[in-house]
Formats: C-alpha cells, sequence, structure tokens
C-alpha cells in the first residue's frame, strides 16, 4: 500500500470521527470474541489436565476449535421459553447482559492509546457497567417463573453487591497512588525504573489477592459460584434456558471474566508495560505483553476452578463482609495517610 | 448531534417514568425506572458531568435499584384489594398531585441562576481539570463540613437498619471459625485399643 493510499484513509476517518469509533468498535469486538471461544477452550482443558483426563480434543486439531462447534450447535438449537414465563423479560436478560459485558471494554486500553473510547473515568466506567451485571441474573431468574432459578438469582445478587464493595475499596486505593481515574493514566503511573517491581501488584499487596478474589465472587467464578451449584440449585438462574439465550448468558459471563482478568492487568500489572525494562522485553508489542497478562490472570482464575471447593454461602458472605470489607477499608487509610505524610514513600514513587 | 441525543434521552426517560407510575406490573414498573435512571446518565454526561452520570449508574442503578426490585419480586400483591380503594381516594390522590405540579411550576417559572454562575462557568478555578477532580476540590474544602455531615446522617440510618433487624436467637447453631481452624488432629481424634470382647 502506497502513501498516498494511506494518508487517504487516515483523512476519510478523520472526517467522519463516528465511522472510525465504529471499526474501532468492530475489530475489537471481533477480536474479544474469539479470544473468549479460545479461552473457554483453555478453561476447559485445564480443568481437565488438573483431572488427568484429555479434555475436547476432537473438533479440529487438539480441539482447536471447539467452541466453534458448539456455539453453532447452540445456535441451530430452537430455544425453548416455558409457557409460564415473562416472555419479554425471559429474552431481554441474557440480551442485555451479553451487550453489557461487552460494553465494559469500550473503555479498556489494551495497548499505549489503543481504546476505543479513552474516558476521563474510565474505571468508574467499567466499575457500573459490572455492577450492572447483576440485572441479567436477577431478571433471567425472575422472568423463568419457577423456584430454583428464583433463589439463584436472589443468592447471587446479594453476592454480587457484597463483592463490589469491597472491589470498590480496592478501586479507590489504586486510585489515590495513580491520581487518576483513566485507565491509561492509571497504567502510565506504574511506570516506573523497577519495572515488574514498580507496579501496583507488590505496592499494594494484599489488595491485589483481595480483587483476585473478589472477582472471582463478582464473575460468579468457582469457588462462588452459588450462583449456577449444580447439587444445590440444579443450574442455578439459567435452567430455564436454552439455545441461543443460554449462548448469551454463557458468553456474557466469560467476557465478564476475561474483563477482569484486563482489569487486574490494568491495576495492579501495568497493562501493557514490560516486566523488565531492558532490550529483549521492550521489543515486544504492548498489546503482546497485554494479552499475555489477561492469559496469565485467566489461568489462575481456571486453576483456581480446579481445585478450590465451593464456598457455602454463609462462609462467602462473611468472607466479604467481615473479612475483605475490612481490611480494604483499612488499606484505603493507609494509603492515603501515606500519600500524605510520606509523599516520596513506596506508595508514591 | 448533541440536541438529537438530548431529545432522545429526555424523551425515553419522560416516556419510562410514565410508564413506571402506569405499569400494572410492580417489577415492570422497576425496571422502567432502571431505565430512566439510565437515560438521566446520558443527560448528565451531555452537559459534560461524567462523574456525576457514573455515579448515577453505580449508586442508583447498581446498588439502589437492585433492592427495590428484591423487595418488589418478593412481594405477594394482591393488585384486586389494591384496585378496591381506587375510586375512593381518586381525589385526594389527585389533589396531591395538582399541589405538587403547582409547586414544580411555580418554581420552574421563578427559576433564576446565581449572577455569579455565569461567570463562574466562563472562568473555571482552574482550567483543564477534570470534573472529578474539580469536585472533590470543592467538596473536601470548602463544603467539608456538610459532606461529613450528610456522611453521619448516612451512618446513623445504616446503624438504625442494622438495630432494627438484628435478632439474636437462641439455640441457634453457628459455626465459629476460630474454632474450626483451631481444631488440630491431636484434640479431634482419639485413638483407642479396644480389649477383644470387653469394649470401651
Amino acid at each position: 500500500m502506497s502513501d498516498g493510499w494511506t494518508s487517504a484513509i487516515s483523512d476519510f476517518f478523520i472526517a467522519y470521527p463516528l465511522l472510525l469509533a465504529a471499526v474501532k468498535s468492530v475489530l475489537l469486538a471481533v477480536a474479544l470474541l474469539i479470544y473468549v471461544a479460545y479461552v473457554i477452550l483453555a478453561d476447559r482443558k485445564i480443568w481437565a489436565a488438573v483431572q488427568l483426563r484429555r479434555g475436547p480434543n476432537v473438533v479440529g486439531p487438539w480441539g482447536l476449535l471447539q467452541s466453534f462447534a458448539d456455539f453453532i450447535k447452540f445456535a441451530l438449537k430452537e430455544p425453548v421459553i416455558p409457557d409460564v414465563a415473562n416472555k419479554g423479560i425471559f429474552l431481554f436478560a441474557p440480551f442485555i447482559m451479553a451487550t453489557l459485558s461487552i460494553a465494559a471494554w469500550a473503555v479498556i486500553p489494551v495497548a499505549d492509546g489503543w481504546a476505543v473510547g479513552d474516558i476521563n473515568v474510565g474505571i468508574l466506567y467499567i466499575f457500573a457497567l459490572s455492577s450492572l451485571g447483576v440485572y441479567g441474573v436477577i431478571m433471567g431468574g425472575w422472568a423463568s417463573n419457577s423456584k430454583y432459578p428464583f433463589l439463584s438469582a436472589l443468592r447471587s445478587a446479594a453476592q454480587m453487591v457484597s463483592y463490589e464493595v469491597s472491589i470498590g475499596f480496592v478501586i479507590i486505593t489504586v486510585l489515590l497512588c495513580a491520581g487518576s481515574l483513566n485507565l491509561t493514566d492509571i497504567v502510565n503511573a506504574q511506570d516506573t525504573s523497577y519495572g515488574m517491581a514498580g507496579w501496583y501488584w507488590l505496592r499494594l499487596f494484599p489488595m491485589f489477592i483481595i480483587f483476585f478474589v473478589s472477582a472471582l465472587a463478582e464473575t460468579n467464578r468457582p469457588p462462588f459460584d452459588l450462583v449456577e451449584a449444580e447439587s444445590e440449585l440444579v443450574a442455578g438462574f439459567m435452567i430455564e434456558y436454552s439455545a441461543t439465550p443460554y449462548v448469551l448468558f454463557m458468553l456474557a459471563e466469560y467476557v465478564a471474566i476475561v474483563t477482569m482478568c484486563a482489569l487486574l492487568t490494568i491495576l495492579f500489572f501495568g497493562g501493557w508495560l514490560p516486566p523488565i525494562k531492558i532490550a529483549p522485553f521492550t521489543y515486544v508489542p504492548g498489546v503482546i505483553w497485554f494479552i499475555l497478562k489477561v492469559s496469565f490472570f485467566f489461568f489462575f482464575f481456571a486453576m483456581v476452578k480446579a481445585f478450590v471447593p465451593r464456598y457455602r454461602y454463609d462462609q462467602l458472605m462473611r468472607l466479604g463482609w467481615k473479612v475483605f470489607l475490612p481490611i480494604s477499608l483499612a488499606m484505603v487509610i493507609i494509603v492515603a495517610a501515606v500519600l500524605q505524610f510520606w509523599p516520596a514513600g513506596p506508595a508514591g514513587v | 448531534m448533541a440536541a438529537v441525543f438530548f431529545y432522545l434521552f429526555a424523551t425515553i426517560m419522560i416516556a419510562s417514568a410514565g410508564v413506571v407510575i402506569f405499569a400494572r406490573n410492580p417489577v415492570h414498573s422497576v425496571l422502567f425506572l432502571i431505565l430512566a435512571f439510565c437515560n438521566g446518565a446520558g443527560l448528565f454526561l451531555l452537559a459534560g458531568a461524567e462523574f456525576l452520570a457514573m455515579i448515577l449508574i453505580v449508586v442508583y442503578v447498581g446498588a439502589v435499584a437492585v433492592l427495590f426490585l428484591f423487595v418488589v419480586m418478593m412481594l405477594d400483591v394482591d393488585f384486586a384489594e389494591l384496585k378496591q380503594g381506587f375510586i375512593k381516594y381518586l381525589p385526594v390522590g389527585v389533589g396531591v398531585g395538582v399541589v405538587v405540579l403547582a409547586e414544580l411550576g411555580m418554581v420552574a417559572i421563578g427559576w433564576r441562576s446565581a449572577p455569579s454562575a455565569a461567570d463562574a462557568v466562563a472562568n473555571p478555578l482552574i482550567p483543564q481539570m477534570s470534573n472529578t477532580a474539580a469536585l472533590g476540590q470543592i467538596l473536601y474544602t470548602k463544603y467539608v463540613i456538610f459532606f461529613q455531615a450528610s456522611a453521619l446522617v448516612l451512618l446513623t440510618a445504616m446503624i438504625g437498619a442494622i438495630v432494627l433487624t438484628l435478632h439474636h436467637k437462641p439455640n441457634i447453631k453457628r459455626q465459629k471459625i476460630e474454632e474450626q481452624n483451631a481444631r488440630t488432629r491431636e484434640n479431634v481424634i482419639e485413638i483407642k485399643k479396644v480389649p477383644f470382647r470387653t469394649g470401651v
């Protein structure tokens, strides 16, 4: 492609910024969905490996096309809608959940300057959308007009609201250190000469763990998957769902998990920054580091699913309210005090 | 462009607020209330108040409306009984509605912005400051007393709610995590040699 062509294309997009945003969004959404397809496969493969099984290995080489086969299978089936269900809300719930979880990616910077919308309140936007995720569950559970989905919806609403509180405080400590709500600024604030040791996971260490565990609870992953605890609630709020509506729920769940991994990467693991600031590492493009870090965190999500037994509901609530909330509240005060009275200290390098 | 979005958000907001009142199913009412909140956040965004927009979503949609929905879903509402007194209470209801509408109208007609407001908009205290930072600056300096006082009011409400709902029932078995974790093999398991044909 010659220079004339590229400048013509860039001129065209500068003239139509909305079209540029649309093209960027479509590209990001396609990349995200393909990544999620492989994340689902990885989840099953890792789980299988822990249990000394092979996992999906029939469709495509090493089972690489399994997720796509599953998708086609679900999409071609007939969606069964229960007679007593509230049809409008029943169908709207998975739709809204999938939309909201993908919409969160609009502000996530996958490399320096590679964000569809680099808004001032990026972290609040993601927090707002993840707090809306509970509506998909609660609407789906209620509209199914059946006992188990409803019980599951009530449980999960309480669970997600509880863990949002501690996630909020963890985010506040990061914001105090970074001094900005913009995700790009938060990553740049971690760009110190210490490389990996300068990222917030070390400087705000207990908060990193609390955020990881709360992210598990917020996305209803095992060991906190009380929403769909099959031994108690059959399959939770998804019992009555089938075919495409079910796929939308499942997609929303995994996109939310990847979003949480991306958030862990941005808040605590330096986003697109290389771990060591020397030659071979700095040549690797930022987006590669970002994907590697997100995959690293997803590996831990999958491992936790494989080897931690499910929490009981009262234990889950105790952990959220009596352990995480006091620790994160105390850390907000400690971080603020350190920043105020010892600005050159470890928190504000 | 902004005008198009303004009318879009405003129309949907007013329409969904109407549906909140007229919907027969209370769950539908709450869902339309949420739609109204979301459009309100959109209007804040258009006005350049991105922080308020996000906080509106996080607090009202993410927390308050979830609790509304919780309560409404759990309620066993008997619609026939609700409808019974409708005609009887209609005049009183209409009367209250008219009074509130008249008051709102009076406020709207008599609305004047403070003389210094236009000046403050034209010359922001610190240019290029995001409105999150600007809000923080003013909340924690000029209005810090009011801010702390409102926090105290909320704290009182929270303690009140906890006191009202806390029941100490005797004879309930609760797991004490400390005791559970303090159990060791030595103080829990006892191995005995049982003599043949005598028992323990």
